[in-house]
């Protein structure tokens, strides 16, 4: 199912949390939702689940209105809120099957379904006991678990991997891409190397508005503009080379990272590469060349280009 | 299966694992049987094969009694995050309100179910005007059914279940003593209308075995009404 998001806006009281924001995610579309605490990444995923109710704008999926198809638009999301509430008092078991009843799935599927989703979540050891029992980690793939019941076309997933392994991350990982693939999924998270490793899509948001939009390949381009390389050039005279570097006609900027380790940081004029003239460089003044590293823009750096001001 | 009834079976599976429920059928049971068989006016003082006694004790037993059952209803779903994951499935808000509504009327006739001994017992006394103890147990469930929807009001404006539950019993305190108190000392049309709001009234006829459809149907518009808005306050968390 398509998501489409026009000119979403959401305050309470002054305060904007989600400011005119319009986008579209479409069936087997992972989108990643970035942004730092309080952007207005899990208020509009409580509008899109219809928890919080869409005054300004709109949201439609499959190209009915929130506003006027709730109740049925409900059936197919599943959703894992941000902190992840369940009811500790209740069995693993006994709470699967009530959420898999609430989202009407058809009484005699039950029982396959919640057998899924402990195969699929890896509840097998834990399924005999009380939520209360379980730790941290085991509680949220109760509440992943939850989220998927009933087989949703449509999964929301506000921090899916917090509190979980790094094993357990992987595995989580890995089945969201899984599920991606028929579904459309859009996942919230801070964690820049989990929106690389998960999505398709990214989408940073900032002070309620989006502030970037593009696959992390696309965003790194814009970002990125100059080459930056880091080189370890030895026998030769930090000084010397450290002159020589910068008169390459290619490069920009040259730093000493270290002196005694004779390491270099090369920043190239835009558009163009210094590789080849390093190497020539070093040949010619008998240097040796052990090390020269492509440095890539970091998801964490476009993150907080975008949204530190 | 109507969602609503997978919420009542919850919150009475609910009730019955945490204690909550053995507790409070414990206590009233305790409170009801004292003041029916043993101390002030009971059955045996009176001296008639009559269930009266009981019918009077239960409504202030009912008094507190049904707040410790819809204190945490709404409450502790609004502080435990819960409400979240409700709202956001294929529940409505009204199916919502109706299921846990009626988890808790189930749980008060479970518990008047346990005073049918009574009955028996005092048949077994003497002459008993039947029509008049099924009319007082009906009329019991239906101000149990008002009341519920009003403690269920109380529970849905907070996320504190103490706060919940004295709310309740202040409102209950109003239907039940203050209304009929203050409707006997005015004059006039506002006097009377006051009395008319007042739940001992309507429940002391159907104690006495008279079904008037003005009871009944008041009631029901106050459970309909405590309802409604209990709903509109959950679709307010939604703003």
């Amino acid at each position: 199912m398509n998501i489409k998001i026009q000119n979403l806006t959401k305050r309470y009281g002054v305060q904007k949390a989600v400011d005119d924001i319009s986008f579209e995610v479409k069936t087997g579309e992972i989108l990643g939702f970035l942004g730092p605490n309080g952007a207005g990444k899990t208020t509009t995923m409580k509008l899109i689940t219809n928890f919080l109710e869409v005054q300004e704008g709109d949201i439609s999926i499959d190209g009915k209105s929130i506003k006027n198809h709730a109740e049925t638009l409900k059936r197919h999301i599943g959703y894992l809120p941000e902190h992840n509430p369940l009811y500790i008092d209740m069995g693993v078991l006994d709470y699967l099957g009530f959420c898999a009843a609430l989202q009407q799935v058809p009484k005699q599927a039950i029982p396959e379904r919640i057998r899924e989703m402990v195969r699929l979540c890896g509840l097998d050891r834990e399924k005999h006991k009380r939520i209360s029992e379980l730790s941290k980690g085991y509680r949220q793939r109760v509440g992943l678990a939850q989220a998927m019941i009933h087989d949703p076309k449509i999964l929301i997933l506000d921090e899916p991997t917090t509190g979980l392994d790094p094993n357990q991350i992987v595995e989580i990982r890995e089945l969201i891409r899984q599920l991606g693939q028929q579904k459309t999924v859009i996942l919230s998270t801070h964690i820049l190397p989990e929106v690389e490793a998960t999505c398709d899509r990214i989408l940073i948001i900032n002070r309620g508005k989006i502030v970037a939009d593009g696959t992390s390949a696309t965003l790194r381009k814009q970002a990125q503009g100059k080459e930056v390389l880091r080189v370890r050039i030895e026998d030769g005279d930090s000084e010397t080379v450290f002159s020589a570097l910068q008169n390459i006609y290619t490069t920009e900027l040259v730093d000493i990272l270290d002196k005694g380790n004779h390491l270099f940081e090369v920043q190239s004029v835009t558009d163009m590469s210094s590789k080849r003239e390093v190497f020539q460089l070093c040949a010619k003044n008998n240097w040796v060349l052990t090390e020269m590293t492509p440095l890539e823009t970091k998801l964490e750096d476009i993150f907080r280009d975008l949204t530190l001001n | 299966m109507n969602p609503l009834w997978t919420v009542a079976k919850r919150e009475l599976a609910s009730f019955f694992d945490s204690l909550i429920a053995y507790i409070l059928l414990i206590i009233f049971l305790v409170f009801c049987g004292l003041f029916t068989w043993l101390y002030g006016s009971d059955i045996f003082l009176v001296g008639q094969a009559s269930l009266q006694a009981f019918f009077s004790i239960a409504i202030w037993v009912l008094l507190f009694f049904i707040p410790a059952l819809t204190m945490r209803m709404i409450a502790e779903e609004k502080r435990n995050g819960t409400i979240e994951l409700l709202l956001t499935k294929a529940v409505s808000d009204r199916q919502l309100v109706t299921g846990k509504f009626l988890a808790c009327l189930l749980l008060v006739i479970i518990a008047l179910a346990f005073t049918l001994p009574y009955y028996i017992s005092v048949s077994m006394l003497g002459d008993v005007d039947h029509g008049a103890v099924w009319c007082g147990y009906l009329g019991l469930i239906l101000m149990s059914a008002a009341y519920i929807a009003i403690g269920l009001l109380a529970s849905s404006i907070t996320d504190n279940q103490i706060v919940a539950f004295l709310l309740a019993i202040a409102m209950g305190v109003v239907f039940m003593l203050l209304l009929g108190f203050i409707g006997n000392g005015l004059p006039g049309i506002l006097g009377e209308t006051l009395s008319y709001l007042d739940f001992r009234g309507h429940f002391g006829s159907m104690a006495r075995g008279v079904i008037d459809t003005k009871d009944v149907i008041y009631f029901l518009s106050v459970t309909a009404l405590g309802l409604l808005l209990t709903e509109v306050s959950i679709s307010r968390l939604r703003a």
